[in-house]
């Protein structure tokens, strides 16, 4: 009977394609806007993936996200190097400072300070100047949308000047950055440099990065450096996780995102429910001569749910095709949209369009099985 | 479930009783209705509006349940099946030919003409290949590959009648067959089921209010106010179309 609940489905073109657009703004809502629920989960950490070189990021015990800034002992760095299969460790300041530009304006930002010697964490995505111009004196690396938010309208070039904790600094560069969570400029330092830059207090280091030597797993090694340092010691990943783990826990954009999510989710179940039902109530006397003509109940079951299905996995495959080229453009034309389409919203987006089609099809189900076939007989 | 048939023993009501109720109100539709069809015999359920002929008709061809009284159908008592023995008892036993034709708009005259057959389990190929065979015996060779829209009324009539009968049913049901369509066609549908439908094996029972086409039957059997007021022979001289 499968050919049969097919020919109904997709005969009758216009109800067919109502049915399917249903399922497909259902699937294209949830897939788009859990997309970019990770796109903004994913900025939170944007300052941790942009930090290349180190597989292990070292912190003070309390720390709970990137930013939780709660500082170390500067001879940690020198505890992490004695720990059995660190190839190297450096120190990271990472702190927040204010900027006094040529204007008289201040902005504030976020100062990273990498080691002096090494520059290891500096960005790699130069788009103008060199790193290497990093070890002049009072030079900064500014990111490309910090660049744009202190001189607006301003082309990209170095040598801009501005003064922080009544220091000169001057910008030998521009670095691309992943969009952050926050939306100050980034400023990249020496170590060193940072440390003038801020108010000086007794405890200047944030984190201390370290390397893991080859064939060693950068889980393992973390684990020995806490076990010996007493200091928190994660991957990039494991970092990342605690992250979004804070965001996920600590701040409404879980309840505020899930709420959009649900309501899409709503919306798709009443718009696709909705067709999908009325589809089968216009094919009721079709339903009808059929179990009148001896057709079983669990093979109209079958049927419906055949139909559903094809639905469902046509309207999954056009709403994610949609999403995913609505995320592309988007991410073309507008860089401030957070949007992730990682596998885990695929499998979600196709849970919920399951959910969906089987919900309607019970509706439907329902109504044909307590459909009798006498009814035929009455025009 | 494989339910003991014997066509010979046609159609037996007695006492026939059928209420529907809704809400408070009760409306008796059949009031004792003793009936005897036979095999090979084409018997018409004639008498006016509201008299319960469908509900007759739908107690006969299982797709409704009697409030009491007995109905054995080629020799299966009907009511005491289950939902699921009903459906199959139709599938392999019973075709229908209803007033509004009632053929799936999206499937072509071969595929509905194959329907009882896949619901019997054939596969598609077989279905449709017998089908083609069945279209072709009701005149309609050319049009096997055309909708129900694509056809007239007369046309949409005789798919129907090929489909009630090609998975060869011992009970053909016609439910108001020349209702729908002009005095000609109908007397050529009457034709047809007459041709074709009536075999030794086989009880045929049509309903209808269209005198025209009386002079087609073997029994006349009048319903009034829910049960049989009049039953009646007629004389089929051979070769004979019915015309009235």
């Amino acid at each position: 009977m499968t050919w049969i609940a097919l020919k109904m489905l997709t005969g009758d073109r216009s109800k067919y394609i109502a049915i399917v657009f249903g399922v497909t703004f259902a699937c294209f809502l949830i897939a788009e806007q859990s997309a970019i629920f990770c796109g903004v989960m994913l900025r939170t950490t944007s300052q941790i993936r942009d930090t290349y070189g180190a597989d292990v990021w070292v912190m003070n015990s309390n720390v709970r996200y990137v930013d939780d800034l709660k500082p170390i002992s500067d001879d940690a760095v020198f505890r992490v190097r004695s720990v059995p299969g660190v190839l190297w460790a450096v120190n990271l300041y990472r702190g927040q400072g204010q900027a006094q530009l040529a204007s008289g304006d201040y902005q504030g930002l976020i100062l990273m300070g990498v080691d002096d010697a090494s520059l290891a964490g500096a960005p790699v995505k130069i788009i103008v100047g060199r790193l290497g111009d990093l070890q002049f004196p009072d030079a900064v690396l500014v990111d490309e949308a910090g660049y744009h938010q202190m001189w607006p309208d301003e082309p990209l070039k170095t040598g801009k000047v501005i003064e922080m904790n009544d220091r000169r600094a001057v910008v030998v560069g521009v670095y691309r950055a992943s969009q952050t969570f926050m939306t100050m400029p980034i400023l990249y330092t020496r170590f060193s440099q940072a440390t003038l830059f801020v108010a000086p207090s007794r405890r200047m280091m944030s984190f201390v990065l370290a390397k893991c030597q080859p064939g060693t797993s950068p889980t393992e090694v973390a684990g020995r450096i806490a076990k010996q340092t007493s200091l928190k010691a994660l991957t990039k990943e494991g970092f990342c996780n605690l992250t979004m783990e804070y965001y996920l826990r600590h701040t409404g954009i879980p309840i505020n995102f899930g709420t959009t999510v649900i309501l899409a989710f709503l919306v798709g179940c009443a718009i696709a429910g909705q067709t999908f039902y009325l589809f089968t109530v216009e094919n009721l006397k079709q339903f009808g001569t059929l179990k009148a003509m001896g057709l079983s109940d669990r093979r109209v079951v079958a049927m419906i749910l055949v139909q559903a299905l094809v639905v469902s996995a046509i309207g999954y495959g056009i709403g994610v095709g949609l999403a995913t080229i609505y995320g592309i453009i988007a991410q073309r034309d507008m860089p401030l949209l957070a949007f992730f389409l990682p596998w885990q919203v695929l499998v979600v987006s196709a849970v919920a369009v399951l959910v969906i089609a089987l919900a309607s099809s019970m509706l439907s189900v329902h109504r044909v099985l307590v459909l009798e076939p006498a009814t035929v007989f009455q025009g | 479930m494989s339910l003991s048939i014997d066509a010979a023993q046609g159609v037996r009501c007695r006492n026939l009783v059928k209420d529907y109720v809704t809400g408070e109100a009760r409306v008796r539709a059949l009031r004792g209705v003793d009936l005897d069809l036979h095999a090979g015999e084409l018997t018409l359920l004639v008498g006016p509006s509201g008299c319960g002929k469908t509900t007759l008709i739908s107690v006969l061809a299982g797709t409704l349940d009697p409030t009491s009284g007995e109905v054995a159908v080629l020799g299966v008592n009907l009511p005491r099946l289950s939902r699921a023995a009903k459906a199959e008892f139709r599938a392999k036993n019973v075709g229908f030919v209803f007033q509004q034709f009632n053929l799936l708009p999206t499937l072509t005259a071969a595929e509905n003409v194959a329907v009882p057959l896949v619901i019997n389990g054939f596969s598609r190929r077989a279905a449709i290949a017998q089908a083609t065979e069945m279209l072709k015996s009701v005149g309609l060779a050319e049009r096997t590959n055309s909708r129900p829209s694509q056809l007239s009324g007369g046309q949409q009539q005789r798919v129907a009648i090929a489909r009630a009968l090609v998975h060869k049913p011992h009970l053909l049901v016609c439910d108001e067959p020349t209702s729908a369509v002009d005095a000609k066609t109908g007397h050529l549908i009457m034709e047809l089921i007459r041709q074709m439908a009536l075999q030794p094996g086989r009880v045929v029972v049509v309903v209808t209010h269209d005198a025209r086409v009386f002079g087609f039957a073997d029994r006349i059997i009048t319903l009034e106010d829910g049960h049989v007021s009049e039953e009646k022979r007629v004389e089929q001289t051979a070769g004979a179309t019915g015309a009235a």
